[in-house]
């Protein structure tokens, strides 16, 4: 683990040292070296790079790239499940039915408010224990794999398990809010609760996990750092605020970009959480999000086009959130 | 004294200095826990591991004690009869044997794939260097759920629903992986061997065997861990082009589990207790690898 701070810190960081690579121009010596190797050797050395990276780009041009690109072709035709060859162009029409549609929006909100009060506590805890853990700790192999056990536990698993610890009448956390005088909540029937439950099981699953991340990076911070601050006073939480935090607005923000991304696409977690509702997501669609409004309109109700209308519609939010991340990074450097 | 609790990277000289600073200088590693961050640590450790015991407990009961206040506390006696009943209804057998050939596929060409791309990425000079690197880097932006409806639609036109190569060939490359391989090679990999073996007369493909396989075997191994859970537990697409009684993946097979119309939950306990198993098993054995590799990939993220 000790080591991990110079990793980040190494200078031989940006790679190869100018001369010693092909292709690059060196001394004399090297040059007379090269001049020995024959004209296969070179072909070699020039085109292997294309082809050390060329299955990566074939696979996602394949399966990542091409069906992004499509299903914009595919939100521009009316397509159905049963049929999902047949394709008829109806232009922007699957994109004026789901604008029209209030529980397009009912979702849009869904996942908004889910992404909030998922995304907030949970990097702020997870903040908070990458402190802790960032302390000369007994057992510290210990407590981060004790605390990645969540990680390691699917979505279905997990959403199970809380389906059943959130239970109105025989969930143990209703019994233990009774315990202290509160009223059994329906976290399946009404609407913030329901969306508290869903965020629950992603902070379970999530917090430990950047918990880490935000380890690695605060033990990357230069130790002097900290010893100019204490010289000049500075109490611990002072230093966690004007040295710590500082130096990680970087994985903050990468932090926050990922979780986003991931709050955008959460499916798992409400389909399953009311199994009878499924893919409305509660009773009153009071947890479904856009992920689970895309398969309602896609799968249940069989309007690929739809569908494909919704994801393009999931991947220009995610575009409008990749530029505004740009613009406050671009910031971020240009304050530091 | 304090002198003890440096870590070994640090200089000798700089730590003599620094025992003359007030305490409040050492933060960031060097300072020791006190009994209040044990006992956030533990907090925080309970609340992690409850839900997953408690499944056991659940597991370990039947139907009728879950619909009970107050919840059992404690393991009853029907654990393994409970495993065995969804062990057979979730057809989970074979779901755990299609998962295993899903995720085992997945994970090694990932990360044969990821290594050699990695290599280029950290120690070739070629044209477009940059450029490819920051598509890769754009291409983790994009999660592949957005992608499904083409690629519904390709596996109907393939007839592949139903077969496993419908969830194992979307699943061949991971953005992430050519990344972290680039960031291990980086540090990982002194350009004087290469240009040794080079000198050698080696090609390309041999400098990539013979060097670069070597040199990368440890980070290698750990995104193979991390490819092969994000594969277990991957859901949304099996669930799409695999059924419960087809050929399912464990993950579909156990949400299968909690969408049955009478369910009884001790049994859905059970199958899910089964279906998270083998991976806590992963994790207590390779624990301390996986923490080392998501550490790793995180810092310059």
């Amino acid at each position: 683990m000790a080591t991990r701070s110079d990793i980040a810190a190494s200078p031989v960081k940006g790679g190869a040292a100018p001369g010693r690579t092909p292709g690059s121009h060196s001394t004399d010596k090297e040059g007379r070296r090269r001049a020995r190797l024959s004209r296969r050797w070179q072909r070699d050395a020039r085109w292997s790079p294309y082809a050390f990276v060329a299955p990566f780009f074939l696979l996602f041009a394949a399966f990542g790239l091409f069906p992004l690109i499509y299903t914009g072709w595919a939100s521009l035709h009316q397509v159905e499940l049963t049929a999902p060859t047949d394709m008829n162009w109806v232009g922007l029409k699957n994109y004026t039915r789901i604008f029209d549609d209030d529980f397009f929006w009912n979702a849009a909100q869904n996942t908004l408010t889910i992404g909030i009060i998922s995304t907030v506590p949970q990097l702020m805890i997870a903040m908070g224990i990458a402190h802790i853990l960032n302390y000369k700790l007994r057992a510290s192999t210990f407590w981060r794999v004790a605390m990645l056990a969540p990680y390691a536990t699917s979505i279905a698993a997990a959403t199970l398990v809380f389906v059943l610890l959130f239970g109105r009448d025989y969930g143990m956390i209703n019994w233990a809010l009774g315990a202290v005088g509160i009223d059994p909540i329906g976290w399946q029937d009404d609407k913030w609760p329901g969306q508290i439950a869903v965020s629950t099981i992603i902070i379970w699953r999530w917090t430990g996990y950047n918990a880490l991340i935000y380890l690695a990076a605060m033990q990357a911070i230069p130790q002097d750092l900290y010893e100019s601050a204490a010289l000049d006073g500075a109490s611990r939480w002072r230093q966690f605020l004007h040295v710590t935090l500082p130096s990680l607005r970087p994985t903050i923000l990468f932090t926050v970009v990922v979780s986003t991304i991931g709050a955008s696409q959460v499916f798992g977690e409400p389909l399953l959480f009311d199994p009878n509702k499924g893919a409305s997501g509660g009773a009153e669609h009071q947890f479904q999000t856009l992920g689970l409004y895309l398969y309602e309109q896609g799968w249940i109700n069989q309007h690929l086009g739809r569908a494909s209308a919704i994801a393009w519609t999931m991947f220009a939010i995610l575009i409008v959130i990749g530029l505004i991340n740009q613009l406050i990074s671009r910031r971020l450097r240009a304050s530091s | 004294m304090t002198t003890t609790v440096t870590p070994p990277e640090t200089p000798i000289v700089k730590e003599q200095k620094r025992s003359r600073l007030p305490k409040s200088a050492r933060a960031g590693g060097t300072l020791h826990g006190g009994p209040l961050a044990y006992a956030i640590l533990a907090v925080f450790m309970i609340v992690s591991l409850f839900p997953l015991v408690w499944t056991a407990i659940a597991a370990s009961r039947d139907n009728q004690r879950l619909a009970e206040t107050p919840p059992p506390f404690w393991f009853g006696s029907n654990l393994f009869k409970n495993l065995e009943i969804a062990w057979n209804d979730a057809n989970l057998g074979e779901a755990f044997l299609n998962t295993t050939i899903v995720a085992g596929t997945s994970a090694v060409t990932i990360v044969v794939l990821s290594t050699i791309a990695g290599f280029a990425f950290a120690k070739l000079r070629f044209k477009g260097r940059n450029a490819l690197m920051l598509v890769v880097i754009g291409t983790m932006m994009i999660p592949p759920q957005l992608s499904i409806i083409p690629l519904y639609m390709m596996v109907a036109k393939l007839d592949w629903t139903d077969q496993l190569q419908a969830v194992i060939f979307p699943s061949l490359v991971s953005a992430f992986g050519v990344f972290f391989m680039r960031q291990y090679l980086l540090q990982a990999l002194p350009d004087e061997v290469i240009e040794a073996a080079r000198v050698d007369g080696a090609s390309s493909w041999r400098v990539v065997w013979h060097v670069v396989f070597p040199a990368a075997r440890p980070a290698m191994a750990v995104l193979g861990m991390l490819m092969f859970v994000q594969a277990w537990n991957d859901f949304l697409w099996p669930f799409l082009v695999l059924t419960q009684t087809g050929n399912p993946t464990v993950q579909v097979a156990v949400a299968g589990l909690g969408r049955g119309y009478t369910p009884d939950q001790s049994l859905i306990m059970a199958g899910a207790l089964l279906g998270t198993l083998p991976l806590l098993l992963v994790f207590a054995i390779f624990g301390k690898q996986i923490v080392g590799g998501i550490m790793q990939g995180a810092v310059k993220g």
